[in-house]
Order: C-alpha cells, then structure tokens, then sequence
C-alpha cells in the first residue's frame, strides 16, 4: 500500500514520444511521484501544447501556475497542467521565464487560458504575447506590485479603511502595532543558517571578550 | 399614454440632430458586487441590447485573501484551516485535495479506517454543498420553500460536521496521515438513520416541487447549453463537465482513498443546459448518499491515522504518559514535518468539479509554493460565451447553475 493519492495510471513510453514530436524544443524531462514534467523552450511553448493536445489526446488545460525563484536569471516557471480524459493521464509542461521576457500565450489554443494567464500576470507579472486581454484579475482595482513574488511582503505595502471624514476608502501605508514575525523552528542541527541569540560559540559572533591573563595586563 | 419612452427619446433625437429615425445604443449594468444572486461579491458587467446579453464581463478577485501566499509562510499543518475557507461551502472536500497532496510527496500510507472516514465526510460534504447549491439555484429562479426544506437538510449536516470535528463550518478535521480523531460510534449510527429516514423523504419531496414544474424547466431548459467540445476547451470538470455529456468523475478515473472500493454511477445530461446541471447534482446527492452507506457498512476498526510519529502527533493521553510522545507532539507542534523536495498536482472531484493542489516542496518544514486550481475560475470564465443572446433574467440562472463560491474563485 501506498499513498493514498489519485492513482494516475502510467502511460508508456509518453515522455520519448513527446520527445520525438516536438524536437528540438525539448530541454528535459522528469517522471517523479508518477507525475511526468517537461520542461520546454520558451518560444516553442505554444506550438508544445499545440501538439499534446492534438497528437497526444491532452485535451484540457486544467491550471497555469508560476512560481518564482529569485535565485536564478529566469526566475519564474510557469507550469501547465494538461489532463487527457481519453488516456486518464496528467502532464505537466514548464517554461522558464523572467519579467521583460514574454511567453507566448496558449489563448488560442485554449480560451480557458485567458484567466489562468491573466492571473499569472497579476500575481507574478509574467508576460503573455498574444493574450487578448492582459489585466489585472484577482488584485484591487489600481492596485500596484505583483504580490506572489517571493520579495513582496507577506503584509503588503499598503492597507484601506474607510474614512468617515472624506466619505470614501482611503488607502495607507501599512502600519503593524507589532512587528511582523516569522517563526523559523528549523532544527539548528538540520540546517539552520542563523545565529542562535546569545549563542557565544558561534564563529562570526563573538560573546563577552576573553579576560587578560595577569601579566598581560597594562601596568 | 400614447407615447411611450422610446418615442419621446426619439423625438428628442430628431429635434436635437435632425435625423427621423434613431438607434438605441447598447448599455451597460453593473451586477454586483452585493448582489443575493451573485452567490457571493462577484461584480458582473453587463452589456445589454435591450434585455439580451451581449456581453459579461466578471470582475472577480473582491475575496482575494492571498491564501496561497500566506501557505507558504505556515508549516503543512498550519496550512490546512485555509482550505476550509476556500470553498466555505463544502470545506472538508477542499482539505481532502490538501492532505492527499501532502501524503503524495511523503509517500504516507494512511489506515483503513482513515481512508473511510475521509471518503465518508467527503461525500457528506458533497450532499451538503448540492443541497445548498440546488437550493439556491431553485430561488434563482423563482421558487422559494425548496430552498427552505434543503436548509433544514443542511443544518442537520452541520450538527453532523460538529459533532465530527467540533465546527460546524471550518471543520479542520483531516489531516496528512488521516483524520484528527476517530467519531464517536453514535454519530455514525445516526448519520445512518439519517441517509435512510431524512434525507430520502425531505429532498425527494423538496425536488417534487421543482422537477417538473413547467416554470421551473421554463427558466432553465435550453439555457446556456455547452457542446462537449466548448466544455473541453474551457477546461469544466465536476457536473459542469458531466452535464455536457462526458462521463468524467476524478472518482471513478483516478481513484484516491477508498473511492476504488465503492460501488456508484456517475451522472451524465444529454443536452448541457442548466436542466441538466442542476439534474446531475440531483442525481449525485442520491450517490453520495448511496457511498456512505457502503462506508458504514465496510468501515473497518483500527487507527484513524498513520502511526507514523515522524509526520501525526501522538494523542494527549499518550503524551502525558511517554517522553517520546512528548519530543513528538512538541516537535510536530513547532517545527512541523519535513516533506521532501519534489512537486505535485494532486486533483480531486470536489462537488463542484476538479480541485487541485499543486504543491512545491523544497523540502523543509513549509511548503515553497503552493498553488490552488479553484473549479470556479475555469466555468465563470466562461459565463460570457454562455450568457451571449439569453435574457438577462437567465444570467441569475446560467449563474446559479455553475455552482461559484467566491472563497474558492478569488483564494
């Protein structure tokens, strides 16, 4: 027995046939948990899907996700998951982008993209070339910053009340009557980057300043 | 009165501009966001050519709460009362696709016993949130007492949910490994009585007033009907997907829990219109309720979840007893469990379609990113191909048929 998870029969030899149909726009692929992934050029990403949806049976578009690394030069991913109702099988489709360079949109292929793009733009301010109608979706009306990237903070910048004396919502800065906290209970012996707070052992931080021995004392 | 507006208007026209004939232009309303059939704070545009819809624009997003974002700052157990308040309708459905997700990258077997009582209360919830659904798509349309006999149901499921968990709303009840805790054997004997005495009389009998009532099928036959192309393009699942004509239920195909050992049928409509979206989620109430009653009838002892103390907590008792229990529950209370690096789509069949879970691990003790497949983003998309050339009186239909919970669409 295993976990006890959607079991997603496994569809042979998918990973190589995909491989073959879409030539050189293959960067790599990964079957991990039973899950398949690949990733793709970002240019050729439409054309991918083109074909998994019309050689390969993957015939809905169920979710876009981004997720950002700010790490690396391309930080964001943007994943597609495609489901295949006549072959029961999932596959996951990953680009690499950063904020100037644009993905080609999948809006044509799939009119349900339309949100699911616009809602990357907004969280992560991804680009889609080709997406008819790129606006804010999930965010405030003039809302400004893309609040799912990984440097925005979780408090956000600014907080609305209404107010009694202008008769309308104003927007403020936030103000915290406490500071924000972030608890980190990672275990110091698994990995743990800080200095423990009167930790005096700790190399970069020395403690209280060894005493002078007797005679080294000045006089 | 021998004029009417229109000709005053268009006197006034000709007099301004000169010209004898004039066009009425097409105009824009507002639906929304505080509006009773908008299920929740969706902000419909309308564009209007006299009373036929030309256009909808929905402005979702006034619920947004970043839940998403603020998982990812929460340890995994930290990170499951959220769920209940995506779909506030049909919480535990929406922290089954959660811990399933959790358990995929653990790779957590989780008992028997867990496995049924997690199938049981989410086929419970499923009944619940077709119930409220059902019922306020009835008042949508015009028919207010159904929508009352169904509260009654509901609430019944509610003291079902508290007597569970000890909420009658945000239950919190599952748990990576299983359920929190095991149900007290009068519960269940009552949750018994109550699929064979209850249920059966009051809903057939609330759905006698509507089934065939000639202005109930008025306002909803032939409205908004989706081809099974349009329905696979806009990426529906759940009813919306079935009453299209495709027979695909995440249960049947990709089964998960003990969902492979039950014995059901999957609703499917012939036509696609709202009739048929609404008969389907008639249809699967009696099947839940028919799923349960193979849970209590199969439902084995034993733990209620994984004994694994790496990833569930030792129960009070025991921690007061055993100094390993308490190392355990202090360290599953603080630090939480680590999850190995890895990604997961995990979907489930919640009752408004497929709800998925893509989790991104790096393999610490919070998840890197965690991002949510609401069911309701994919079919209100839609709503503007479906509302083009109906009356505006059906949009309050085609809407109610869809089955949104704004928690769920905005996240």
């Amino acid at each position: 027995m295993t976990s006890p998870a959607p079991l997603v029969p496994a569809r042979d030899g998918i990973v190589d046939d995909v491989k073959a149909a879409i030539g050189d726009a293959f960067l790599s692929a990964k079957d991990a948990v039973g899950e398949v992934s690949i990733d793709v050029a970002r240019e050729r990403v439409a054309d991918v899907i083109r074909i998994l949806r019309d050689q390969f049976e993957y015939q809905q578009l169920m979710e876009i996700a981004g997720v950002d690394y700010p790490e690396r030069p391309e930080r964001f991913d943007v994943v597609y998951h495609l489901l295949s109702v006549t072959k029961n099988h999932r596959i996951r489709v990953r680009v690499t982008t950063d904020e100037d360079k644009p993905v080609p949109s999948v809006v044509p292929l799939f009119p349900v993209a339309g949100w699911l793009e616009r809602e990357v733009f907004d969280m992560y301010g991804v680009l889609f070339d080709g997406n008819p109608d790129l606006r804010r979706i999930l965010t405030d009306y003039g809302f400004s910053g893309h609040p799912f990237r990984k440097d925005f903070p979780l408090t956000g910048y600014v907080e609305l009340r209404y107010s009694e004396e202008q008769k309308r919502v104003v927007y403020e800065p936030v103000k915290l009557a406490q500071d924000f906290r972030s608890f980190d209970f990672l275990s110091p012996w698994e990995g743990a980057e800080y200095i423990l707070p009167g930790d005096e052992k700790a190399p970069q931080q020395p403690g209280a300043p060894t005493p002078l021995k007797a005679d080294e004392v000045k006089k | 009165m021998a004029t009417n507006a229109t000709e005053i208007w268009s006197e006034k026209e000709a007099a301004t501009t000169g010209a004898t004939e004039s066009q009425i232009a097409n105009y824009t309303i507002n639906f929304g966001p505080q509006h009773p059939a908008a299920h929740g704070v969706l902000r419909l545009v309308l564009e209007l050519d006299g009373e036929i819809v030309e256009r909808v624009d929905p402005h979702v997003g006034l619920l947004h709460r970043g839940t998403e974002k603020l998982i990812e700052y929460k340890t995994y157990m930290q990170a499951l009362p959220y769920f209940d308040r995506l779909d506030y309708v049909s919480p535990m459905s929406m922290e089954h696709s959660w811990v399933l997700a959790v358990e995929k990258l653990l790779g957590l077997e989780v008992p028997l016993r867990g496995q049924y009582l997690r199938v049981f209360f989410a086929e419970l919830t499923r009944i619940s949130n077709h119930l409220l659904n059902i019922g306020s798509h009835v008042m949508d349309v015009g028919a207010m007492t159904p929508n009352l006999w169904l509260f009654e149901l509901r609430e019944d499921l509610m003291n079902f949910y508290e007597r569970a968990s000890g909420a009658r709303m945000h239950a919190n009840y599952f748990r990576p490994g299983g359920v929190h805790q095991d149900v007290p054997l009068k519960l269940l004997v009552d949750i018994g009585e109550w699929l064979d005495r209850r249920l059966p009389v009051l809903f057939e009998d609330a759905l006698s007033l509507v089934v065939d009532n000639r202005i109930f099928k008025q306002r909803n036959v032939d409205i908004a009907v989706v081809s099974k192309e349009d329905a696979l393009a806009w990426g529906f699942s759940g009813p919306m997907i079935r009453a299209a004509g495709i027979p695909w239920d995440i249960r049947k195909s990709q089964p998960y829990d003990v969902y492979d050992r039950m014995d059901f049928e999957v609703p499917v409509g012939t036509k696609g219109d709202c009739y048929d979206r609404m008969m389907v989620r008639v249809e699967e109430v009696r099947q839940s309720a028919r799923i349960m009653k193979q849970c209590l009838a199969e439902m084995p002892e034993g733990p209620v979840a994984s004994l694994d103390r790496k990833v569930v907590p030792p129960k009070r008792a025991e921690m007061k007893q055993s100094m390993e229990a308490l190392i355990h529950h202090f360290k599953l209370y603080t630090e939480g469990f680590h999850v190995p690096a890895g990604e997961v789509y995990v979907a489930t069949e919640s009752p408004k379609g497929e709800f998925g879970v893509y989790l991104v691990s790096d393999g610490t003790n919070k998840p890197y990113r965690c991002k949510i497949r609401p069911t309701a983003f994919s079919h209100l998309q839609a709503m503007d191909f479906m509302t083009k050339g109906h009356m505006l009186a059906d949009a309050t239909a085609i809407l109610g048929a869809m089955d949104i919970v704004f928690g769920e669409c905005d996240r």
